[in-house]
């Protein structure tokens, strides 16, 4: 495979997910309008799957904000491409698919002082992480910033345990309001230190719906969370009713004995995923 | 299922009722967060604004680019709560229609109370959706700010929902 191979794959599939949502997340949505009790609910659902029909249909983005780039790639320890040139290909197919599917420029350089915006969409967040075996699987989210304007941290006491860890979701889901686009996809990241926790919330977005944790504790804590979330009436649109949150992930990991980190990542209904995977570990 | 077209007259305007959907038609500002801060700032300095607020709405907005062929690429709402610093000062100087999408400060709603103003939403994320209403679109001032740049656009039969309107009344969520 030449290195331009490899980035029409990955800006292809960008492309796509700008346009449209995996299967499992329009499914997702179409039980919530069947499942939503509220008539303002319904009528949001029923917009929600008519536009994601007229992005299909016209080849417009779903949504304006075409998002900031998240991306975590995980490495095979025998890989033999260069990290180097994996990261030149991401970088590459990025530019690309932001050209070629007419993404929003919705990044700035300088996000303090002259807000100079990139006019790329460039660079993107990227995650390294390695794993068994040579194959090299490129996971991204575009990920826009209404939903992510309301995601958080949480430094909570080691002894609060899970009802610490509803409190804090609950509390920063019921800030969040209608503000995030609702309903929501939410990625919870409990442990490390603070920017691990972030990490692992934005990990746990990159699940299919609705597979649980493997972890038979946590598994059912995503049940409770996803719960007490609903159970806050935010509803579609923020006009109120049963379907809040979408569904819930949460990955989990070692931490100190002095704190428990929660972080949870709050993404729109719209959530583009693409997940490119190399076999062989050969980019170029 | 209400309409309003723009530019709005008062009996338009007052006839926009909270829990209500509307369709909006007619020629609509687009301006989100830099715009706002130059608006105010225009204003705090004694500057004259680039639009007249008189009978004009103001979409929280910043499309995708157009495609070859349409006027506009994807065109949905942004967080109206990001304009919150801003909005009451522009009510004060007679911006009366606000479409965002989200909840309002406490100090946007006295201000929209005062001011007998109207805020409505737009359905968050529905951005091809909103890009078939849009019949036409240009620039009118801070082309810099690229896709913040200050808009006016031409709409037809844009689908909203009234959340505040000008007698005070306010969209109250279903209890579960």
């Amino acid at each position: 495979m030449s290195s331009m191979d490899a980035v029409e794959r990955i800006s292809e599939a960008l492309g796509r997910a700008v346009r449209g949502l995996e299967p499992d997340v329009v499914e997702r949505i179409r039980r919530a309008f069947d499942e939503e009790r509220s008539k303002e609910g319904r009528m949001v659902l029923s917009r929600i799957l008519e536009n994601i029909e007229v992005a299909g249909r016209t080849g417009l983005p779903l949504c304006q904000d075409c998002g900031m780039f998240w991306c975590l790639v995980e490495v095979g320890r025998s890989c033999r491409t260069s990290l180097g040139d994996i990261e030149a290909v991401i970088n590459a197919a990025c530019g690309r698919a932001v050209v070629d599917y007419s993404f929003r420029r919705s990044v700035v350089e300088d996000p303090v002082f002259t807000r100079k915006n990139t006019g790329d969409n460039l660079p993107p967040v990227i995650h390294w992480g390695l794993v068994d075996g040579e194959d090299v699987t490129i996971s991204f989210l575009l990920k826009g910033f209404g939903s992510e304007n309301c995601s958080g941290v949480r430094m909570l006491r080691p002894t609060e345990g899970a009802d610490g860890v509803v409190a804090a979701v609950v509390e920063m889901m019921k800030a969040a309001g209608g503000k995030p686009c609702p309903p929501v996809f939410l990625g919870v990241g409990i442990g490390g230190t603070m920017d691990r926790a972030a990490f692992l919330s934005k990990k746990a977005l990159l699940r299919p719906v609705r597979q649980h944790s493997h972890d038979g504790k946590l598994a059912s804590l995503e049940e409770r969370l996803l719960e007490e979330v609903n159970k806050l009436g935010i509803g579609p649109g923020g006009l109120g009713g049963t379907v809040s949150c979408l569904a819930l992930s949460i990955e989990a990991d070692a931490t100190h004995i002095a704190g428990l980190p929660v972080a949870l990542s709050v993404n729109c209904w719209a959530d583009r995923r693409a997940v490119i995977h190399f076999k062989g570990g050969v980019l170029c | 299922m209400l309409t309003i077209k723009l530019p709005y007259d008062e009996e338009a305007l007052l006839s926009l009722v909270a829990s209500e959907e509307v369709l909006l038609s007619g020629r609509l500002h687009v301006g989100r967060d830099q715009v706002h801060k130059r608006l105010y700032d225009t204003i705090q300095a004694g500057g004259g604004l680039p639009f007249d607020f008189n009978g004009a709405g103001i979409y929280y907005m910043g499309p995708s680019p157009a495609p070859e062929g349409l006027p506009i690429g994807s065109a949905g709402p942004t967080t109206s709560a990001r304009m919150d610093p801003y909005s009451p000062c522009l009510m004060e100087h007679g911006l009366r229609l606000m479409i965002g999408k989200g909840p309002r400060s406490q100090a946007v709603m006295e201000a929209i109370r005062r001011c007998k103003a109207v805020y409505l939403q737009a359905y968050g994320g529905c951005g091809a959706l909103y890009a078939q209403c849009v019949k036409s679109c240009k620039v009118i001032a801070y082309p810099e700010l690229g896709p913040e740049a200050l808009l006016e656009l031409e709409v037809v039969d844009m689908p909203l929902f009234c959340m505040i309107d000008a007698h005070g009344g306010i969209y109250q969520r279903p209890s579960i």
